[in-house]
């Protein structure tokens, strides 16, 4: 870990903000919650996908349908990159024609959102999809941008943006950027 | 990479680490088989070659549809309308197919050690569908994924695998991954059948079929292999049914939650009832479900990529 540095972008309380702001973005652009389902892409999206859901639940008195989907089989990057663990697909009943919010956590090259689309159309047709990204750190390489977004955060390419929750073990939930190991 | 190797040749030498990787893709490739289009791109653009050297529908048809599931090419190769029919050698036939650029090439051959002969001389993955009494390590990881996934924990269980042991190559790769898996795996069955010194490879030997089974958490039955002379090391068919088959009243003397595998083909009324093999005990639909799943899993793991591997 030598070389390596991390400074804190959002805590807590930002980060619950920014969650409620999307809950809200997604039922504004929708017209409310109808035909909207949340898909989350492990890991943690499926987490971020149920704290929408839960604040959309405080407003709407609603809970929308939760699904997560792993993107595995569907990477460009199968061969330059160490092999990757399936994760569990779980997708709430059939999608086709319904509203469908992927919900990750940061959004980076737009590669990991374009195998979500692919692995999505396996999964039946939807009327639309839509991208919710806690952070959106740039560097795009596809013709990919969200819908909503928790917050925008210029980063350099060697740079890692790191989400910390709660349900994945950390104390406090955290947003942190770590510079790489500088050679 | 499966264990650290670019090859499936058998189970020796895998740790529990190792087949559990196996395993955890393998979970993660089942939800596939289930939805309604079973394919995904993720092998998109590789070639696997099923060589098989003796016939075999389960297992080649299980590869087979593991590969497609994944979208890569399989292409089916069988001994009897192949070119070694017109005398050509094992590796020039092995280096011919090399020549078409496969990524992976799964090998059934009666001869034991051929996969490794192969490994030794061809860049591509192989992988090991059988070869001759020596390993069967695909089988092997699906009875451990079946068995894991209605038992959870296989630390301490009491795995009884038996009949004719000696030319079982589904036994010795059930002996190791059973046994890196932390279970007490004891083989059983006629004296003729049982190897010298099977017990160096972890098996504990129990001559008596109903003090084998006494207690235990899975029974594997093995085939009689009529076609690799089984015959000639018991006296008959019948006398064998009587001491080894298994039937409704041995099976009341293992545990209540007991499971029954068999790699199949099954020969009814013989090694096992068909009372036992159509029963609530029975798994081997399950093992057969799981084949394709953790064959896709061995397929992903093996095909292209670097070392490591991420969770």
């Amino acid at each position: 870990m030598r070389g390596r540095r991390r400074r804190q972008i959002m805590d807590h309380v930002e980060i619950d903000r920014a969650i409620k702001r999307i809950a809200f973005e997604i039922l504004e652009k929708n017209k409310g919650h109808e035909d909207v389902i949340l898909v989350g892409i492990p890991t943690p999206g499926p987490a971020l996908a149920e704290r929408i859901c839960r604040h959309i639940e405080n407003v709407e008195g609603v809970r929308v349908p939760t699904g997560s989907l792993d993107i595995t089989f569907y990477r460009d990057d199968i061969d330059d990159h160490p092999k990757p663990m399936p994760k569990a697909t779980d997708m709430p009943g059939d999608i086709s024609g319904k509203t469908i919010v992927l919900v990750d956590d940061v959004l980076f090259t737009g590669r990991t959102i374009r195998a979500a689309m692919d692995a999505l159309m396996d999964h039946g047709r939807p009327a639309r999809v839509q991208l919710a990204a806690l952070v959106d750190r740039g560097h795009r390489e596809l013709p990919i941008r969200a819908d909503f977004v928790g917050r925008n955060i210029p980063t350099r390419l060697h740079e890692k943006v790191k989400v910390l929750l709660t349900e994945h073990g950390a104390k406090v939930d955290e947003v942190a950027i770590e510079e790489g190991d500088l050679e | 990479m499966i264990g650290n190797s670019n090859h499936l040749l058998g189970l020796d030498g895998l740790t529990r680490d190792d087949i559990t990787r196996v395993l955890n893709a393998a979970a993660g490739m089942k939800e596939i088989s289930a939805r309604k289009i079973k394919k995904v791109p993720t092998l998109r653009g590789k070639t696997i070659v099923n060589l098989f050297f003796e016939p075999s529908t389960r297992t080649r048809t299980s590869f087979e549809i593991a590969a497609k599931r994944l979208s890569a090419d399989a292409v089916n190769f069988s001994a009897s309308a192949s070119s070694t029919s017109k005398g050509e050698t094992l590796v020039d036939t092995a280096r011919n197919i090399e020549a078409m650029a496969p990524d992976v090439v799964i090998i059934r051959h009666k001869f034991s050690g051929s996969p490794y002969m192969l490994a030794d001389r061809l860049d591509c993955s192989i992988v090991n569908a059988g070869d001759g009494s020596h390993q069967h390590p695909s089988q092997g990881l699906l009875d451990i994924f079946t068995a894991r996934e209605r038992k959870g924990d296989l630390t301490g269980l009491k795995v009884v695998i038996a009949g004719d042991i000696t030319h079982s190559r589904v036994a010795r790769s059930d002996i190791y991954g059973f046994t890196a898996m932390g279970a007490n795996v004891h083989v059983t069955g006629p004296p003729t059948m049982i190897p010298v010194g099977i017990e160096a490879m972890g098996a504990t030997v129990q001559p008596s079929f109903e003090a084998a089974i006494e207690g235990a958490d899975i029974i594997i039955m093995l085939r009689i292999q009529l076609e690799r002379k089984s015959g000639m090391l018991i006296p008959s068919l019948r006398e064998y049914a009587r001491f080894f088959g298994l039937n409704a009243e041995r099976l009341a003397i293992a545990n209540k939650d007991v499971l029954v595998m068999h790699p199949g083909p099954i020969n009814r009324g013989i090694e096992i009832s068909s009372e036992i093999a159509d029963g609530p005990y029975s798994v081997i639909l399950d093992q057969v479900e799981n084949g394709v799943a953790v064959r896709m899993a061995i397929l992903y793991l093996l095909s292209g990529g670097i070392d490591e591997m991420v969770d």
